[in-house]
């Protein structure tokens, strides 16, 4: 019963974050570029999917992951369960003690990119564009893995307080590095994907790890020191992306020499 | 009717799969690290059917609604020339997902927060709300922006990287001047502007604008427009965090 209550909730709560987008759609194709909805029955069927779909999964992550990943969250940030198993006499915390929380964000961080939707949108794109040459899943795993180190290096900083602008700053001039080397075609795709990892499923979980953080490491605080995790996660999305790119153009390039090596060889 | 199942079956299969990674991680953490039993188990395993059913139907309704919408929308534009009725759809397309979106009227809330504790606005509950719907308007309209110039040049063809790393030199210009309070927030700002529904809306826009366009690249020219609208927030709610 509770159950039915949320989902119709959600589905409403759904629809009103879409009717504006529709209301722009339609406006725009009807009396703008006086067109009808091409296919007008399966686009209608679409947007129906599109909204159970968020919907639902909109119940089941608050039902399900979300209590528990915040929970497990505030566990593993929680003083006790870092100086637990610790033979430091002095009780004060160094930065190595948070092992379990950079690995957990880290984890995490990879899990929840891998399920989020809109980057599964974006590559499923970027596989139709590059005809295949860009798989759904190598730019899924790329996009991952960038998360993975953003929201650990993020735990990291919030641990030891450094400033955030030094870590974004520095990553802004490795991305810039990476534009002139990277290959033309995945420039403006890494760049989107940095975008499009802190989503749905991302920012809730993240969000609950950054503050819980903030708030029990000594000498931070929740409100100046929780924020900044999003902002790592959108950023190393970018240099891993181009980074999978340069490899995959770097074995290329040498496999292609090999080539032209054995040429002659075979020749004389 | 063998074709039916696995129409249904193989999607639902990929959304398991999709979801796995989550599964084990927070399996791994509670049992193996935390060493405690997964509280209101039921409750969690129905969560995560809701979870698997709604992405299957989200990527169902993805492929025959959004992306074909957008797409169609795109090409009506190109066939129909007009550069200012573009411009004017870009904008209200990235203006009006963009003040709605939950995510970003939660963190212009907790952004209200911050500047009455940092005492930059008084610490009541007018001056906290209007702050935080201040801050909305000013996300939407640079997202709005961001999507106009996203657009513009798609049809002109500018290289992407020029327009990007200006847009760097403008956070780390701005980072310089704004209060310190503000800047944690304004690098979230860019991550939670673009929402479920419209990355692929825009995306598909992006694409379909690229490729009736002559002499454009899909894959060079299409993608881009929400790099555009994670960047601009940035740097527009850092000005904001300096003039109010």
């Amino acid at each position: 019963m509770q159950l039915t209550r949320d989902i119709f909730f959600t589905l409403l709560l759904t629809l009103r974050d879409i009717i504006p987008i529709l209301a722009i759609l339609l406006g725009f194709q009807l009396l703008v570029l006086k067109r009808p909805i091409p296919n007008l029955r399966r686009t209608i069927i679409g947007f129906v999917y599109v909204l159970l779909g968020l919907g639902l999964f909109l119940v089941g992550l608050e039902k399900a992951l979300f209590p528990l990943g915040k929970l497990m969250a505030r566990q593993l940030t929680d003083p006790e369960f870092i100086q637990h198993g610790l033979d430091s006499v002095s009780g004060i915390l160094q930065w190595q003690d948070y092992m379990w929380v950079y690995l957990f964000a880290a984890a995490i961080g990879f899990a929840t990119t891998v399920a989020e939707p809109s980057l599964i949108a974006v590559a499923i794109k970027a596989q139709a564009v590059s005809g295949g040459a860009i798989s759904t899943w190598g730019l899924r795993l790329a996009v991952a893995i960038g998360v993975a180190i953003g929201i650990s290096l993020g735990t990291f900083r919030i641990v030891t307080g450094t400033p955030l602008h030094y870590y974004i700053i520095a990553g802004y001039i490795i991305i810039i590095f990476q534009t002139m080397f990277a290959p033309r075609l995945i420039i403006a795709l890494a760049y989107d994907s940095g975008g499009v990892t802190t989503s749905t499923v991302t920012v809730p979980l993240v969000t609950a790890l950054g503050l819980g953080l903030a708030s029990t490491v000594p000498g931070r605080s929740a409100l100046i020191d929780g924020f900044g995790l999003i902002a790592f996660a959108s950023l190393f999305p970018m240099i891993t992306v181009m980074g999978y790119a340069q490899i995959v153009q770097w074995r290329e390039r040498k496999s292609a020499s090999h080539q032209r090596k054995e040429i002659p060889r075979d020749e004389n | 009717m063998k074709q039916a199942i696995k129409g249904i079956l193989v999607p639902i299969q990929d959304s398991v799969r999709d979801l796995l990674p989550i599964i084990v991680v927070i399996a791994f953490f509670q049992y193996a690290v935390l060493q405690q039993p997964i509280p209101n188990l039921g409750e969690i395993l129905t969560g995560t059917l809701l979870v698997i059913l709604g992405l299957t139907l989200f990527i169902r309704g993805l492929e025959i609604g959004l992306f074909p919408i957008g797409e169609a929308m795109a090409y009506g534009f190109a066939r129909k020339g007009s550069l200012a009725w573009l411009v004017i759809f870009a904008f209200a397309l990235g203006f009006g997902t963009t003040i709605a979106e939950p995510a970003l009227i939660a963190v212009a809330a907790e952004a209200a927060d911050v500047a009455a504790v940092g005492g930059m606005i008084e610490n009541q509950t007018d001056s906290r709300q209007s702050y935080a719907l201040g801050l909305r308007i000013t996300v939407a309209l640079s997202v709005g922006i961001a999507i106009v110039v996203g657009v513009i040049r798609i049809v002109k063809g500018w290289p992407i990287h020029y327009l990007i790393i200006t847009g760097y030199v403008g956070v780390v210009v701005m980072t310089g001047f704004a209060p310190k309070e503000i800047i944690g927030i304004a690098y979230d700002s860019g991550g939670v502007t673009t929402s479920t529904v419209t990355v692929p809306l825009v995306t598909a826009l992006g694409v379909g604008l690229a490729s009736s366009i002559k002499g454009r690249n899909p894959m060079i020219d299409g993608f881009g427009l929400i790099a555009f609208a994670s960047l601009t927030p940035m740097i527009f709610v850092m000005v904001y965090g300096m003039v109010v």
